[in-house]
């Protein structure tokens, strides 16, 4: 498989009155051609803003590039003119927002805004302009699709307009289609509706997929490889079967343990990871986690973890895989696959 | 649409009405008549009062007020000697209507466009300076902002006439002072509401799609920025343009400023209740007009309104 897509060593911050926050410190990962790679942490991490970086739609300023390199197909990203830019955004990559309430102008009509991607760059006219919206809308399974493009967002309702949204992010054909928590403010029969559809589009239209979530069974069901998040930093990374059965980082078991399953009685508690992320307005020197680890060691604290392979896929950035750690054995194996 | 439009007429009638009964009212109990400060014989006095419909009960008057006004007649004026209400406002509401159409044009148009630099510009030399002028434009009051404009550009640099109406010369500087403080307001408005939108998702969404900066600004941002500055133009729109007294005393234009001033001073009944209703209805047929405006910006009201 070919990598689209290759972020190196990447750093944003953003610049406030409160001093630099440094949201992405150091995050590197591939994408191939084809695959649906699954990025999760709690909120704050900096999931959503490693997402935009990739299209830069991140506010610059305040946001700014601190280092590291993306690269789209062999082109670098943080060095575009903004109309070098314009040119890999909705053609190139496409993106679908976190909520589809908010997400759709509410004074354009739904067709237009489905349009107007190619609206400047002049390919179409304007009879098959409104062929491809309409064909769209069927794509993404809007039924009276023709009704449908004449109406403003207030006129569909919410799984609707984030059908609309994936159109939206759909229609330029990209090659990667980033997807911010697309799910997250829609109710969990209108979620499992628009996964399939995500994932059926994807296997249709061999588009890769990032998909960012704090959603564990969505990563279990979506998802060929995955990114686990915390603190600016990708601690644990590789195949979804490794994630969830050969945990290595303790940050992972704690959000395994975190979940509800069918399978938790009433009298079981659920156990919450302790604490609270840690302040990216300084974060610490050492493992970022540190605080809220069980298992923390003292060289947590003074030194940030190197990155450990435990196989060609998996890897993560943890001092209990360093040979003088003692071994450790994670209490959570969620069966997530098979409940998904 | 046509029902909403026709419900609409119906509570305005209504707020009129409520708007007449209550200054009819308020009109009554303040000390002293139209006659109390002219000395008069008390036969003439009589003679007056009979003349007016005082002698009947309050009630009844009202009544006859109110048949008067459904047919469109206000009544003469008290003090204004055989001048009916009707031919006062006709005589004078052209003025006041040409001065605040030109001073709302201005105002309105630039201020959209300086708020939109401003915010398009923000924190830049250009934002300050648009700062600077609302400040101006809303704490320095309009009969200073008019003197000046009448000494610099009238007596000292004599570009323009210094007072009266009688061509497009004598209107330049009225309407800069009568819009100067609407201008002021619109541009605060539209920066603030720029800079609100901006910040919203489908901004994002529309940069997603690799279209242009310009085409984002004004396809997206203008078109929901614009909605706070259309909600206080209804209010701002009737009383510019049914006149106000200093512009028009500083200008010796013969507005309908004057009149409505005077007519308190001088407790003229008829005067004071006739431009009341007048202002009334067309402070609510303004309000009206925003609000069909509004469902046409915005396809929300549009729904609900229906």
């Amino acid at each position: 498989m070919d990598k689209i897509l290759e972020v190196k060593d990447l750093n944003f911050s953003f610049k406030t009155y409160g001093g630099i926050v440094k949201s992405v410190r150091g995050v590197s990962f591939d994408v191939n051609e084809g695959e649906i790679i699954g990025i999760v942490g709690e909120s704050g991490c900096g999931k959503s803003v490693t997402a935009q970086c990739i299209v830069r739609l991140n506010p610059e300023p305040p946001g700014y590039f601190e280092g590291g390199s993306i690269k789209y197909k062999g082109k670098e990203i943080t060095s575009m003119s903004d109309n070098e830019m314009r040119n890999i955004r909705g053609v190139e990559i496409g993106f679908i927002f976190q909520d589809p309430m908010t997400s759709l102008n509410p004074t354009m009509k739904v067709g237009k805004q489905i349009e107007e991607l190619f609206v400047q760059r002049k390919i179409y006219s304007k009879q098959q302009l409104k062929e491809k919206a309409i064909n769209i809308l069927k794509l993404v399974g809007i039924s009276d699709a023709e009704r449908r493009y004449k109406q403003y967002p207030h006129e569909l309702s919410g799984g609707m307009k984030q059908r609309v949204m994936i159109a939206i992010a759909l229609v330029g054909n990209p090659s990667v289609i980033i997807a911010d928590e697309p799910t997250t403010s829609l109710d969990v029969t209108i979620e499992a509706q628009i996964l399939d559809l995500l994932k059926d589009l994807q296997k249709k239209l061999k588009t890769s997929v990032i998909l960012i979530t704090h959603d564990l069974g969505v990563i279990a069901k979506m998802c060929d490889r995955v990114l686990v998040m915390y603190g600016g930093k990708i601690v644990e990374k590789g195949l979804v079967d490794d994630i969830f059965y050969n945990t290595k980082h303790p940050y992972t078991s704690g959000l395994l343990c975190s979940i509800a399953s069918l399978e938790t009685s009433k009298e079981e508690e659920l156990q919450p990871i302790e604490g609270t992320p840690p302040d990216l307005f300084s974060p610490p020197i050492g493992c970022p986690f540190a605080a809220r680890c069980e298992y923390a060691m003292d060289i947590c604290y003074k030194a940030m973890p190197p990155e450990y392979t435990i196989t060609n896929e998996h890897a993560t950035l943890c001092w209990l895989e360093h040979e003088f750690a003692n071994h450790v054995v994670f209490p959570c194996k969620r069966i997530l696959k098979e409940e998904a | 649409m046509f029902k909403y439009i026709l419900k609409r007429l119906f509570i305005s009638l209504l707020t009129i009405l409520v708007l007449v009964t209550i200054v009819f009212i308020l009109v009554r109990l303040m000390p002293g008549d139209p006659f109390s400060s002219d000395k008069l014989t008390p036969e003439i006095r009589l003679n007056l009062e009979r003349y007016y419909g005082f002698d009947k009960p309050l009630i009844i008057q009202y009544i006859t007020y109110i048949k008067n006004l459904l047919i469109g007649d206000f009544g003469y004026s008290m003090k204004y000697v055989n001048q009916s209400v009707n031919s006062i406002i006709a005589d004078s509401f052209p003025y006041s209507f040409d001065l605040g159409m030109r001073g709302l044009s201005i105002s309105i148009s630039l201020g959209i466009v300086l708020g939109l630099i401003a915010a398009l510009n923000r924190g830049k030399s250009l934002d300050y300076v648009s700062i600077i002028i609302a400040i101006i434009g809303t704490s320095v009051p309009d009969f200073i902002i008019g003197g000046l404009l009448q000494y610099f550009f009238g007596i000292k640099w004599g570009m323009f006439p210094v007072a009266q109406y009688k061509g497009l010369e004598y209107t330049v500087l009225p309407s800069i002072a009568l819009g100067f403080y609407t201008l002021a307001m619109v541009s605060r408005l539209m920066r603030a509401s720029m800079l609100e939108v901006v910040q919203q998702d489908y901004i994002k969404t529309a940069k997603s799609k690799g279209i242009s900066k310009f085409r984002i600004t004004y396809k997206h941002q203008i078109r929901n920025a614009i909605m706070p500055v259309v909600t206080v133009l209804g209010p701002t729109v009737a009383s510019v343009l049914t006149g106000t007294f200093v512009i028009e005393s500083i200008f010796a234009i013969p507005g309908m400023g004057k009149y409505y001033v005077q007519s308190v001073q001088n407790l003229d009944y008829t005067l004071i209740l006739g431009m009341t209703v007048f202002y009334g209805a067309f402070l609510v047929i303004a309000n009206m007009i925003v609000d069909i405006l509004y469902g046409m910006i915005d396809p929300r009201i549009r729904i609900a309104g229906r």
